[in-house]
């Protein structure tokens, strides 16, 4: 993926050579090449793929939909059919660098939970969600008196998957009440356009980030560091 | 039921297509430690082995099943048990692949088991014949496969006992199986499992044809016990769903109650049938020994307690299906193999295919089970021919 710099920590995401959707090429980029990760909730597997195919990962999956887990399968790829509540629990502590859950965290019923699954099997996360706090979101409630509807978030309340939508500012306060380590952290808005989400100016990512992308490491470890794969 | 019929024993010999005499005619050493042979094995082929013998993929039937897996079967003149999934452009495509599927040991349509003749008397095995593992099964596959000079098998694949038989070959040939398809399957067979089992060999060994397993002797078949085994055994491959959609309370021939024993129900005469016709292609004894075999597997007792240990450092691809109504291999059996697996970090894939059908339904029309088989075999495919 190529990162088009700009200027103080802002990006425009260039063209993904395998056509990866902008946000998965986000989180992507974020993944240390070779190594052992888990894609939680990789639906057809795209993104997972890619980790695999270019970066050299041992990337396995998990998905909930027999559709997502035949299309995994037929990639190539080894997907194992579940569901990030119930099925987190199946695997050993520290199995992998990495697990991502890529528009996943909402859709959950306790993301408390998964998210400190998560980081049991690896001291490592990457997370993206769609962001509530975005001012669209925000003009549309108060304007509209009706659940956010905009370009981001078009799916009507009674249709959507995310049973718990936050705002950046709300993932942050469970970051904290979780005690977990941020390593970096992204906005992301008008499909491309990347901001970096300085710590302690979050404020400005909540209302123009409509996805964000943060890694997310174990509360007893230090800040960036990272375990290199064996 | 005609008596005229030849004795399964008579019949097998007369069987179409290839066997080899495998181990180069050496008595091979069982699990049990007791030796047995020469060994024979029938098996079945479809499509065309390629120049570096890449393509093979081997099939392993069920309890059941027999190596007739496509094609007219020499005996009912019904299609093969699994037309449905091998065929040229099916899941698994004969227009590409080399598929195997041998008879397997203690079976009873051509390869070596309690029906066979025993060299030392003369006569059949019966139940002089020595007890057998899923174990002794796969090493005579595996023994099959030298004879004919194949090393690696690009899949093996099967369902239920044929599962079963697919997880002990990547236990033990792990650098010979380069992917691995379990349908309905598990790692042990479970006590209720067992206790059905059970109920099947005493039904057979409470028919006075049984003559202790030598009824060949007295030209008689322990047909009424087979039958009732077959009965009861068939009620576990289905679903309740399955058979009300089928029959309900619906009474055959007859507009009343008989207020007898009568096959009143549709239900009965269906299993009444299904017993009947089963002792018409299958060998008492043959049940006895495959059944139990199947009891004794566990190979989370035969890797030191941790099934994951039989999965350690391999290289072969995984793909586990279940079904939904199935309660005799259920979704739970499956999921303990794929979290060994994940314990061994192996790779491993798993669907839960949602169907009605009971353990039945991995010989069904299925086009979920299709669709993920089909996808996966191609895949291993493509990357084994991108590698080269």
């Amino acid at each position: 993926m190529s990162l088009l710099s700009g200027s103080r920590g802002r990006f425009v995401l260039g063209h993904n050579e395998y056509g990866l959707r902008p946000d998965l090429a986000l989180v992507a980029s974020m993944v240390e090449p070779g190594t052992r990760l888990l894609d939680v909730g990789c639906g057809d597997g795209a993104l997972l793929e890619y980790l695999v195919k270019v970066k050299g990962c041992d990337g396995r999956g998990m998905e909930i939909s027999q559709a997502g887990v035949n299309a995994c399968v037929a990639r190539g790829l080894s997907v194992v059919q579940g569901d990030a509540d119930r099925h987190l629990v199946d695997y050993p502590d520290d199995s992998f660098d990495y697990v991502i859950l890529s528009q996943t965290l909402q859709a959950v019923r306790s993301p408390r939970e998964v998210l400190l699954q998560m980081l049991r099997l690896a001291d490592t996360t990457i997370v993206s969600f769609l962001n509530y706090g975005h001012w669209a979101a925000r003009w549309s409630m108060v304007t509209r008196g009706r659940m956010p509807h905009t370009r981001a978030l078009s799916t009507p309340w009674f249709e959507t998957p995310n049973i718990h939508p936050c705002t950046v500012k709300d993932f942050m306060d469970l970051t904290r009440i979780l005690k977990l380590g941020v390593g970096r952290a992204y906005g992301l808005a008008k499909e491309r356009e990347v901001t970096t989400i300085a710590h302690g100016f979050e404020g400005q990512a909540n209302l123009f980030a409509e996805q964000a992308v943060f890694e997310l490491l174990r509360p007893e470890q230090p800040k960036g560091k990272k375990r290199r794969p064996a | 039921m005609s008596k005229a019929m030849p004795a399964v024993h008579e019949l097998q010999e007369s069987l179409a297509g290839p066997r080899a005499v495998i181990n180069g005619g050496k008595p091979i050493r069982l699990e049990s430690g007791a030796m047995l042979g020469p060994v024979t094995v029938a098996y079945q082929t479809w499509g065309e082995l390629n120049a570096d013998r890449s393509n093979v993929v081997l099939v392993c039937h069920a309890l059941t099943g027999d190596q007739y897996a496509v094609g007219t079967h020499p005996i009912t003149g019904k299609p093969g048990w699994w037309e449905s999934m091998i065929g040229p452009g099916k899941s698994i495509d004969t227009d590409r692949f080399f598929v195997i599927c041998p008879n397997c040991l203690g079976g009873c349509m051509g390869t070596t088991g309690p029906a066979a003749t025993n060299p030392e008397t003369g006569e059949p095995y019966g139940t002089a014949f020595p007890v057998i593992t899923i174990r002794d099964m796969v090493q005579a596959q595996a023994m099959l496969l030298d004879t004919l000079g194949i090393d690696k098998v690009m899949c093996v694949i099967g369902g239920s006992m044929g599962a079963m038989q697919v997880l002990d070959w990547a236990a033990c040939f792990p650098k010979r199986v380069v992917s691995a398809v379990a349908i309905a399957g598990a790692a042990r067979h479970s006590a209720q499992n067992i206790a059905f089992h059970e109920v099947g060999r005493q039904a057979i060994m409470a028919d006075p044809d049984w003559c202790n397993g030598f009824y060949f002797r007295e030209g008689k078949r322990p047909e009424s016990g087979l039958s009732v085994a077959r009965m009861a055994a068939h009620i576990t491959y289905l679903s309740e769903p399955a058979l009300w959609r089928k029959f309900g309370r619906a009474l055959q021939d007859r507009y009343t109650k008989s207020y007898g024993f009568d096959a009143d129900f549709q239900v009965e005469s269906y299993l009444r049938y299904q017993g009947a016709s089963f002792v018409q292609r299958f060998d008492a004894n043959a049940y006895l020994y495959i059944t139990r075999a199947m009891d004794y597997f566990d190979l989370e007792a035969d890797f030191d307690g941790d099934l994951a240990n039989a999965f350690r450092n391999t290289q072969t691809r995984f793909l586990l299906l279940s079904f939904t109504s199935d309660w005799l291999f259920p979704t739970s059996e499956s999921k303990e193999v794929v979290r060994a697996m994940n314990r061994a970090a192996a790779n491993v894939s798993f669907v839960e295919v949602e169907s009605d059908k009971g353990h039945d339904a991995f010989l069904l029309d299925e086009p979920d089970m299709f669709a993920t088989v089909g996808g996966f075999v191609d895949s291993v495919a493509r990357e084994q021919e991108a590698g080269r």
